[in-house]
């Protein structure tokens, strides 16, 4: 599926800072029923955002309206458990363009990046100025700039450098996925194949 | 190729690069690809709005389980979405020519235990699945992992998906396994050990003797746990276990192609010398049967210690309170004696024969406490024949627990299976995630013993005070 490109993004960030924030939370395993990508954004934690009779939680930060913007940051170990992509999904389709944290698990990332989202990973202690930041001031912009792999705190001009390799990156500027370029190399596949003991 | 003593691991990963992209994943080729009703349907709705065939259709294998009931499976699927989706599985597989192991067919159950059941999973073969627990695989020496839909589509478009080589992490457990402890027990061990998020960014080869002794179930309950630890996977060199338990199985090969796969299968261990990034030591005489107290799988202990203090942590010590007050526990207090509402046994990770055989064996002659509802809920179907041939189901009869169908059911509730707010169950499955087996509902991890012993006495028992 179609995303948009990611080159630089400026933005407000909504500060989750919960470590272990897993993928059932992000989106639990009963509204994985659907047979298309839509209304997933609904549902994006669901659990901790609604009360069972659907009334918002108010202290929930997502139903906090001076929390806004395209980036979410969020605690250790963003994104453990389940592969659901429908957790990438929610989250891209509630408008978020990138996450940020200090650990990711590994198939949420790999998801995240399939689908036009980019996970920042920055050191535990950046992380703990971003939410400093944030809880300081809610309008604390944020600036992710994915050529120059950079996060910055505009206000202060503090910042990092964060990992990607070129070929994700490359992705991800340019709109393209990985199905793309297997499609290029679908030759070299069936020879490949065709010498399988399997 | 120099001559560097090879791990298990790089084995079987060189073995599968198809081209390694500059500054970028390797391209790995995929011998087995899984698919269920839950992470499939975007995945084959890509294919037809790219107007692209399945590749191998023959290496794809489709079965029902996540969102399937668990009782009158005769019936038509009451929840509509639910029907929809196991209706779009089944079209899609027939459409592409994929085998398909639907709702009521002999050979349907969860996919991580009927793939192996049936001679699908083969030592040294590269398998994924839209299912984070597909590392199960990597009892036989795969190298096997849970991957999103985009990259369920990708396998269907291609046989291959783009990952980056993990590092490696290699877990010895030494010694035995003492009474009462299973592979359930030795595996949230190592994860209490190594926290929730230990392992992330590696892929782990389990071994030493407490492995090599396991049954294939065993090796297969750890394996799959994989996961719970952050590891891409886990696997353990194939021995003479794994090559008995795959001989005569249905698509396993047979005459002279299971001689040559024997020969290949031999050469798939992890060489004297090889170098890890890292490697871990425990012994078997340190563990004790394990429950967990907490909502994420690292959250362990021994069964007869004290729920651990947050005092002392560096950092996570909000995360931690959130996560002892949804549970409704406090610091320091016992697990033991804990009045319990639920049992659930069966899962990926505790639903085949062995599983149900040590539930029996502490149910056996005792009943089922008034307290508890219990849902024993076999892996698959030929399990559930399995229990029924061996007179487990008389003993569960006898004892008061009734035998559901085959599923994925409790483990992560997305079909009738939940367990109410409140509630606290011991589950033999894998994720006690907030909520992960119904609204508000506690999960306490543990194994097939432990479960048994909560649901004849309705509290938190050691197993090892019911074992003659």
């Amino acid at each position: 599926m179609a995303y948009d490109k990611f080159t630089v993004l400026s933005s407000t960030a909504v500060p989750l800072p919960i470590e272990n924030v897993d993928t059932d939370q992000i989106i639990p395993a009963r509204f994985l029923k659907a047979t298309k990508r839509e209304g997933f954004d609904e549902n994006l934690f669901r659990d901790w955002r609604y009360n069972p009779d659907n009334t918002p939680k108010q202290d929930f930060v997502l139903n906090n309206p001076i929390y806004t913007g395209k980036i979410l940051v969020g605690g250790r170990n963003f994104g453990s458990g389940s592969s659901r992509e429908h957790a990438a999904w929610a989250i891209y389709d509630y408008g978020f363009r990138c996450v940020v944290s200090s650990f990711f698990a590994d198939i949420f990332k790999n998801n995240s990046m399939n689908i036009g989202i980019l996970p920042v990973t920055v050191s535990e202690g950046f992380l703990h100025q971003i939410f400093t930041a944030i809880e300081n001031d809610p309008n604390t912009l944020i600036e992710i700039n994915l050529d120059a792999q950079t996060i910055i705190l505009v206000a202060t001009g503090e910042k990092e450098t964060f990992d990607i390799n070129g070929y994700k990156k490359h992705n991800l500027m340019n709109g393209f996925d990985d199905i793309d370029f297997l499609h290029n190399i679908k030759s070299e596949i069936t020879a490949f194949a065709e010498n399988s003991p399997y | 190729m120099s001559n560097k003593p090879q791990t298990l691991f790089d084995k079987v990963w060189d073995a599968h690069v198809v081209k390694q992209v500059a500054d970028g994943p390797d391209v790995l080729f995929i011998d087995r690809h899984f698919i269920h009703e839950v992470t499939s349907p975007v995945a084959f709705l890509g294919l037809k709005n790219r107007n692209v065939d399945v590749m191998f259709p023959e290496k794809t294998f489709a079965t029902a389980d996540h969102n399937t009931p668990t009782i009158n499976q005769h019936l038509p699927v009451a929840d509509v979405l639910s029907a929809n989706q196991l209706r779009a599985l089944e079209e899609n597989s027939a459409k592409y020519g994929i085998s398909h192991w639907g709702l009521g067919n002999p050979k349907n159950g969860i996919v991580h235990v009927v793939g192996p059941e049936n001679g699908i999973t083969l030592p040294g073969m590269t398998i994924v699945c839209g299912d984070s627990h597909t590392s199960t695989h990597g009892a036989f020496g795969c190298i096997a992992f849970g991957i999103g839909t985009s990259e369920v589509e990708m396998v269907l478009a291609s046989q291959c998906i783009m990952q980056p080589k993990p590092k490696k992490m290699r877990i010895n457990v030494h010694g035995s396994m003492g009474k009462g402890v299973t592979p359930k027990d030795v595996v949230l061990y190592i994860i209490s050990k190594l926290t929730a998020a230990g392992a992330t960014g590696y892929f782990v080869e389990f071994a030493g003797p407490v492995f090599e002794s396991m049954s294939m179930e065993g090796r297969m309950t750890v394996c799959n746990m994989s996961i719970e630890m952050g590891a891409r996977g886990g696997m353990i060199a194939p021995d003479e276990t794994t090559f008995n338990y795959i001989k005569g199985r249905e698509k396993a090969p047979k005459g002279e192609a299971w001689d040559n796969s024997l020969a290949y299968w031999k050469t798939l261990k992890t060489e004297e010398g090889s170098v890890f990034d890292v490697e871990y030591n425990y012994d078997g005489a340190d563990i004790e049967p394990m429950i967990t107290y907490g909502t994420n799988p690292g959250m362990g202990m021994g069964i007869s210690q004290r729920i651990p203090t947050a005092e002392g942590m560096e950092s996570g010590k909000v995360s931690y309170e959130k996560s002892l007050n949804y549970m409704g526990f406090d610091e320091d207090q016992p697990m033991l004696g804990k009045k319990i509402d639920y049992v659930f046994i069966g899962s990926c990770t505790n639903g085949r024969i062995e599983d149900f055989r040590a539930f029996a064996s502490i149910v056996k002659g005792r009943k089922k406490a008034d307290n508890v509802t219990a849902w024993v809920v076999p892996g698959s179907h030929i399990v559930e024949q399995q229990i029924k041939d061996e007179g487990i189901l008389d003993i569960l009869t006898e004892a008061g627990f009734e035998l559901r169908q085959p599923g994925c059911s409790a483990c992560l509730a997305m079909n009738d299976d939940k367990i109410p707010v409140g509630k606290y169950a011991v589950s033999t499955s894998n994720r006690n995630f907030e909520g992960r087996q119904g609204p508000g509902a506690r999960t306490l991890l543990a194994s097939p013993l432990v479960a048994a012993a909560a649901a004849v006495t309705g509290i938190i028992t050691d197993p090892r005070t019911l074992i003659g």
